[in-house]
């Protein structure tokens, strides 16, 4: 149900758009998210984008975890 | 390199999880995932290994393939016995039971059964094939809803009248409720949906904080997440709090994604729903609104609900509420296994009991 | 030929049908047994061990990416034959054609077995042509049977894994199936994936020259690498542990599997060989397999322990471990 994976918007073309992962591509309906724009990861499930992945989010959480390492005895 | 995936299976970040993990000692509890999703990443990474000692990470009611009723598996297969049908359906569904058969048994006898990606591919067959009726069994939790409610706009936009639904969608928050006020197991936190509260934000999931007093952390799907989620939980109980915490916040806002909310609205309605193993849940379902009936299969075609079917001896309820071990079903391993799975917990191949049948077969305990 | 199309009277065995052999099955394939046409084909004998195998080969759709049917039937049974260590040798091919299957296809199909047989350096000695109603095959389909002789001192079977022994494959993992698979309708990704379809003949020849007591040989087609090496831990009661971080699947092959939920390790492959051998020679081995075609990206993927018997695990690139089991079924994509 919850299978879905972050792709990247190769293209955009009305309510659609290529998205792509490692080289494996599929036209994917946009409608679910708004203002998409080439560059942008998209949260792929079913053929449909359901969120667009938020770039300073994913640092910030890489961050904190990466933190931790450092922090490591 | 797949961006945003991989970065999160890294053996450094995750063994310095682990550290932090290991460095609050011993701690009993029970952690509860509600998700097919979060079942399947567990045992593929082998996570389960990685908690502290006396951390047990339960299976709920998860896998919305796994929950879909016998007698729903019973309607639509009744949809492909008529004339000019073709059953579209996400792969997931071919070898859940009904009462007598499955997909795949039907397939074999001559129903037409196409697999689809997407919804969206469903419409597209029946565009393709204008004289035929193409009936999509609209089954998942949130994630889907939107996703399917998106393509019968479409239907609906282009005049696509030989296409249908069967819908046998559930939400999730109505589940937990009864999970939680059932109380049978002391349920130490919830690892909630990551894909689902993208959709539905955190905000459903507040009673569970505020009136059980049960810590909870919208948790993603990698490796990094899933420990990184428990961590959090088992901080909240070390430190007495009981709150919804967001971990995979790079997807999941408080406020969900509106537009896919207003999607489902727009489309659907909550109902009463049975889950396989559990009974009916009160609103824990969907079915479409007035506006859209004409898109309801059993509706188009007079397709009765079949009798509820409980399969005789069928713990899997006390095993998705954590209170029963599959070895305690008399249907273990003897009319239930994965090639004939009876209740959820074998269907699904990582289930609770699917997967301690897989690690018994080996003569090696459950890690 | 005037026909564009094959119709029943192509199998009745009249005249239409001596036409149809001659011109497309005996022109292409070429060889002087076969051009005979006896009730059978009459090749000599040779001292030795004879290996036999035969399989029938059914995909659909019969043209995907990076092959077909009939390269994959040739292929398959070369394959077969190499995986019991033998030299193949002698192919036969009965065709069961639907009704209306175009006479174009029929001969880029026949091409392809031919240019397969021609690597593999075997031919088709036999055949059979049969036509059936529209609706009673999915097109096309095709058996091919196949000998090849077994050399001396060579003594590969399921059974003989040891524990230490080491496990390895001569390339990339998933590629067939899910070329197959994203070509569908239904799924459509779109990929640069393409069918791994090839004869291993050579590669199994510069194996066992190198490596002549290996132990166990096997093509993982249907249920991939988990299915074969599954069987083999059964057969020979090891167990087989597999290095995630080891296995070599192509960028886009994780990327498809990503998105559909698969594993790869489920997937069906057309030109690969799994080989365990004695750890000594291990090393001899890739560099054999390496040496040539189909085995540039051969590599060690895991090795052979001593128990549980009958298992197959997998330590991720975590280092924990977990079960690889039988796919049950075909891998189909999920959502869930």
């Amino acid at each position: 149900m919850c299978l879905a994976i972050p792709m990247k918007v190769e293209q955009i073309e009305g309510p659609t758009a290529v998205v792509d992962a490692a080289g494996t591509r599929r036209r994917v309906h946009i409608g679910l998210v708004d203002e998409v724009a080439v560059g942008d990861y998209l949260l792929v499930h079913a053929g449909y984008a359901i969120e667009r992945v938020d770039e300073a989010e994913a640092r910030r959480t890489l961050d904190l975890l990466k933190q931790l390492d450092v922090e490591a005895p | 390199m797949l961006k945003h995936l991989d970065e999160y299976r890294s053996p450094e970040l995750i063994e310095a999880l682990r550290r932090e993990l290991a460095a609050l000692g011993p701690e009993p509890s029970n952690l509860m995932e509600v998700c097919g999703t979060h079942t399947m990443a567990a045992a593929r990474f082998g996570l389960r290994e990685m908690l502290p000692e006396g951390v047990r990470l339960l299976s709920g009611p998860g896998c919305p393939v796994c929950v879909t009723p016998t007698a729903e598996v019973d309607r639509f297969l009744a949809a492909g016995a008529l004339p000019g049908v073709i059953l579209a359906t996400f792969g997931d569904m071919l070898r859940v039971p009904g009462s007598r058969s499955n997909l795949e048994g039907e397939r074999a006898r001559g129903v037409e059964v196409r697999v689809v990606y997407s919804p969206a591919d469903a419409v597209a067959l029946a565009r393709a094939e204008p004289d035929r009726q193409v009936v999509f069994f609209a089954v998942g939790f949130e994630t889907t809803a939107p996703t399917v409610a998106m393509a019968l706009a479409e239907a609906d936009e282009t005049g696509v009248g030989n296409f249908s639904i069967l819908c046998a969608h559930k939400i999730i928050p109505p589940a937990l409720k009864a999970l939680a006020v059932a109380g049978e197991v002391n349920v130490g936190g919830f690892v909630l949906p990551g894909h689902v509260s993208a959709i539905i934000g955190s905000r459903p999931y507040e009673f569970l904080a505020r009136e059980h007093g049960v810590p909870c952390v919208i948790t993603g799907f990698e490796p990094a997440d899933l420990l990184r989620g428990a961590l959090m939980l088992l901080r909240q109980r070390r430190e007495g709090r009981a709150e919804v915490e967001i971990e995979y916040s790079r997807v999941v806002r408080p406020e969900g994604n509106p537009r896919a909310q207003a999607a489902v609205e727009r489309v659907f309605e909550a109902c009463d729903a049975e889950w396989r193993g559990l009974g009916t849940i009160a609103g824990s379902g969907l079915r479409l609104r007035e506006a859209f009936s004409r898109f309801d299969a059993p509706g188009r075609f007079g397709l009765p609900m079949p009798e509820p079917f409980d399969p005789p001896g069928c713990r899997c309820g006390e095993v998705l509420r954590g209170v029963t071990q599959p070895p305690e079903c008399t249907l273990f391993a003897q009319a239930c296994t994965p090639e004939h799975p009876v209740g959820p917990c074998m269907v699904s191949t990582e289930g609770t009991c699917a997967a301690y049948y897989k690690y018994r077969r080996t003569e090696e305990p459950e890690p | 030929m005037s026909d564009d199309a094959i119709l029943l009277s192509h199998g009745a065995g009249g005249e239409r049908m001596a036409r149809l052999i001659e011109e497309v099955f005996v022109a292409a394939f070429d060889n002087p047994t076969l051009g005979e046409l006896g009730d059978s084909a009459v090749v000599p004998a040779q001292a030795g061990r004879l290996a036999f195998t035969t399989d029938a080969f059914i995909i659909t759709p019969i043209f995907f990416p990076g092959g077909d049917i009939g390269h994959l039937s040739v292929c398959g049974t070369v394959n077969d034959l190499a995986a019991a260590g033998a030299r193949p040798l002698h192919l036969s091919a009965a065709f069961i054609i639907e009704e209306g299957l175009a006479l174009a296809d029929l001969k880029r199909v026949v091409a392809s077995m031919k240019a397969a047989a021609d690597e593999a350096q075997v031919s088709v000695v036999a055949g059979d042509t049969k036509v059936v109603p529209h609706g009673a095959a999915d097109r096309l389909f095709i058996t091919t049977s196949g000998v090849g002789m077994v050399a001396e001192g060579v003594s590969v079977s399921p059974a003989r894994a040891q524990a230490g022994d080491a496990v390895l494959i001569n390339g990339f993992i998933g590629d067939h199936g899910l070329a197959v698979l994203c070509a569908r309708e239904g799924i459509e990704l779109d990929t640069p994936l393409q069918s791994d379809s090839a004869p291993l003949g050579g590669l199994v020849g510069r194996l066992l020259a190198a490596a002549p007591d290996t132990h166990c040989l096997r093509d993982p087609t249907r249920g991939g690498v988990a299915a074969a090496l599954n069987e083999i831990a059964e057969r020979s009661g090891v167990c087989i542990e597999l290095e995630e971080a080891a296995l070599p699947v192509r960028e886009a092959a994780r990327g498809a599997c990503e998105i559909l939920g698969l594993d790869p390790l489920h997937v069906a492959n057309e030109g690969k060989m799994l080989a365990i051998v004695p750890e000594a020679k291990a090393d001899a081995a890739l560099k054999a397999m390496r040496s040539g075609p189909y085995g540039e990206d051969a590599a060690r993927i895991g090795r052979v322990m001593e128990g549980p018997a009958g298992r197959v695990q997998l330590r991720t690139v975590l280092g924990t471990r977990r079960i690889v089991d039988r796919p049950v079924g075909e891998p189909m994509p999920r959502i869930c």
